[in-house]
């Protein structure tokens, strides 16, 4: 397995506060990697930062992507070289459909044109996937959608953009029993579908339940406090975190 | 990387082309009576029109500036050329047309327009109506679209023109509605009988092609009962140094239980001043549907009136105002409810850039008679960079507890958030903020007509397909 994504001692503010302080992470092609910690330990902000978002200054260390260095592009250069983020609050865009949204997004992503008939065979089918009403195509980017649809539309781009790298930002917080279910479907899909490498952030097993976790890492006050293997989760499910803050 | 403005601002190559005018053809600038009746003498009005220039002549002398609204305190109109004689007679066959005038309608693709989707097509250059054609069918149904100048002197609509003329926009009015009423030349004239439905829209097209002077067309459309008409009206205007000056005038009578539609796209340049006013009375089940598009000139003053003086009297506007570098836009519309189970709508989008100013202005008046009436107000702004401006006027006037009112307002700007968004599925930070504008402009962009909906698109700079990279 090649190397994906390399975080090297990564330093973070946002408005002149500290919230990452030296973070280092491997992520090799194929593998799945969890991020747990507790809250305001740094997890979204790890997430956003490796996204590019503008909120976020990287002040020291370096993010590579296949091996090369990141650490200063935007956003939509990121997305293009296969990086993507589900968000935790996806932003409601009114006036532009999801389907619409889509489209454009895949077209700029892969640089090619998609013939409307292709585009729209492909969203039936990650639509199906995730128990998504056709409607919902057609209705503004997120506009009135409930939490958990957010969340379904959220992975429903993962399915129709299929990136190299997909990061989950609690996906699963906030929703249902059945809901999660048909979240962690759509993210299996993605995985056997492409191969691509995902890295979790959740509190929760459920969702890792029909995943095979390769490698977990704890997040507290900003550092990487652990790491280890999948049965590291359940260490953290069973005893929390406070052996792991503590150590610092 | 090219470097390329976020939303372009608008493209005028296709406006900016000009030819040169003949200056003999000047009737001189500045205003005295002596011009006014020159002008009259020159067009060969009724004698109760010249009266009634001279009378609104009167008036203008003695009414004030406006002094409530964006400053136009660099207007002279004593320099603006009130009335630029034509070459050429009124035509009703595009071939007769001169060459420059009709090459400049090329351009702009309105004899194009009419063979692929009007009913007919009205165009004025200057002061003067230079092509007017209505299909075949549509003139035998009945339906009259001329230019009021030749319709004053016919014996069938003579009367009706001046039992309606400047009836609803009286030359006191304002100042500019005195100015108009002194020196009005052109525009259109259309009549449709009862129960006429003319699904096809009827088009004008108006044109300032001279330096330093005044467009000043009037319109005057009156729906008999039980009729529909969609009117659709665009205007332009290369740039000179000069400002120019646009003061028209739309009288509109909608009769019982008939609907018109009014849609507009101005596109003046940047240079002018738009001081145009805008009024529909209509009466008893009758519907007025204005739909607006502002994006050029330098100053306007925009609010077109709705007169809901029947029973069950409705109006809705539909506005988007698009101002940039320079530009201070004043926009809005006014609604009158005088009978009972009247409503009104208003729904707006106001787009500011690069320092430009949009205002939205309404107001709502319900009489005491206007029981059970409905009115419901909704604007809102987009700033796309922080040294631009939006406000918000409303103004509210209701004479009785029996009526439902409603109002919306909201002025924001691009969220930062919003954008982070987008680009994260790989648009480009000018894609992305082209992406939210179209999206904040959907639900009036669908309302206009359907090449105007894709020109105010391409004006906008918002390509969905842009270019990769």
């Amino acid at each position: 397995m090649s190397q994906l994504l390399s975080i090297k001692e990564l330093k973070v503010s946002a408005e002149d506060k500290p919230l990452l302080h030296g973070v280092s992470l491997d992520i090799q092609s194929g593998s799945t990697h969890v991020l747990m910690g507790p809250n305001g330990a740094g997890k979204s902000t790890l997430g956003l930062t490796v996204m590019g978002s503008p909120e976020y200054t990287v002040t020291g260390g370096k993010i590579f992507f296949e091996g090369e260095d990141i650490t200063d592009e935007s956003a939509y250069e990121r997305a293009k070289r296969g990086i993507f983020l589900s968000f935790q609050n996806p932003v409601e865009i009114p006036g532009i459909t999801l389907s619409e949204f889509l489209r454009n997004s895949l077209e700029q992503i892969s640089g090619k044109h998609m013939k409307l008939w292709d585009f729209k065979k492909k969203l039936k089918a990650a639509m199906e996937i995730l128990n998504m009403d056709s409607s919902y195509a057609d209705r503004d980017l997120n506009v009135g959608f409930s939490g958990g649809e957010k969340k379904k539309s959220e992975i429903l781009q993962l399915l129709m953009l299929e990136p190299k790298l997909a990061i989950l930002d609690e996906t699963d917080s906030g929703l249902d029993v059945d809901a999660v279910k048909t979240v962690s479907q759509g993210i299996n899909e993605y995985k056997s579908r492409t191969g691509g490498s995902l890295l979790i952030i959740t509190h929760n097993t459920k969702i890792l339940e029909a995943l095979n976790v390769d490698r977990t890492h704890i997040l507290a006050a900003g550092k990487i406090t652990a790491q280890g293997g999948a049965e590291l989760v359940d260490d953290v499910i069973t005893n929390g975190f406070d052996r792991y803050i503590s150590g610092e | 990387m090219s470097e390329k403005t976020i939303v372009a601002d608008i493209d005028r190559s296709r406006y900016d082309f000009r030819f040169e005018e003949d200056e003999s053809n000047y009737l001189g600038s500045g205003l005295t009576a002596e011009i006014v009746t020159e002008l009259s003498q020159e067009k060969g009005d009724p004698e109760w029109m010249r009266d009634l220039r001279l009378h609104s002549l009167d008036i203008y002398n003695k009414t004030k500036m406006v002094e409530w609204g964006p400053s136009i305190d660099e207007l002279d109109v004593d320099k603006i050329v009130t009335y630029i004689r034509q070459k050429s007679r009124m035509n009703t066959d595009w071939n007769d047309v001169p060459e420059d005038i009709k090459k400049t309608f090329e351009n702009l693709g309105i004899p194009q327009a009419e063979r692929e989707s009007l009913a007919g097509v009205g165009a004025q250059y200057d002061s003067e109506l230079v092509y007017h054609n209505v299909r075949k069918e549509v003139a035998q149904s009945g339906v009259v679209y001329t230019d009021l100048e030749s319709a004053m002197h016919d014996e069938r609509y003579g009367e009706i023109i001046k039992s309606h003329f400047m009836k609803l926009v009286p030359p006191t009015d304002h100042k500019f509605a005195a100015l108009h009423g002194a020196v009005w030349s052109g525009g259109s004239f259309v009549y449709v009988p009862k129960g006429v439905r003319l699904e096809i829209p009827l088009q004008s097209y108006f044109r300032l092609n001279a330096k330093g002077a005044g467009q000043f067309e009037h319109t005057l459309i009156i729906l008999e009962e039980d009729s529909y008409l969609h009117f659709i009206e665009g205007c332009s205007a290369p740039k000179y140094y000069e400002a120019g000056l646009h003061a028209g005038c739309v009288e509109l009578y909608v009769g019982k239980n008939a609907t018109l539609r009014y849609s507009t796209i101005e596109n003046w340049s940047k240079n002018m001043y738009n001081l145009n006013t805008k009024r529909a009375l209509v009466s008893q089940g009758g519907k007025i549907e204005w739909v607006s598009g502002s994006f050029g000139s330098h100053v306007s003053y925009l609010y077109p009136m709705s007169i809901l003086n029947g029973e069950g009297a409705r109006a809705e506007f539909t506005g988007i105002t698009f101002a940039g570098e320079g530009q201070n836009l004043d926009t809005g519309a006014k609604m009158i409810h005088n009978a009972p189970n009247t409503s009104s709508y208003m729904n707006t989008k106001s787009i500011s850039k690069s320092g430009g100013i949009s205002t939205f202005r309404s107001a709502v008046v319900v009489k005491e008679n206007a029981v059970g009436s409905k009115s419901s107000v909704s604007c809102e702004s987009l700033m796309l960079d922080k040294i631009s401006r939006s406000d918000t006027v409303p103004a509210m006037d209701i004479r009785t507890k029996y009526a439902d009112i409603g109002h919306e307002a909201k002025i924001g700007r691009i969220s930062d958030e919003s954008v982070f968004y987008l680009m994260s599925r790989g648009m480009s930070e000018q894609d992305a903020k082209a992406m939210i504008v179209r999206g904040f402009a959907d639900n009036v962009s669908k309302e206009l007509p359907l090449e105007y909906a894709m020109e105010m698109n391409n004006l906008i700079g918002l390509e969905m397909h842009g270019s990769i990279g």
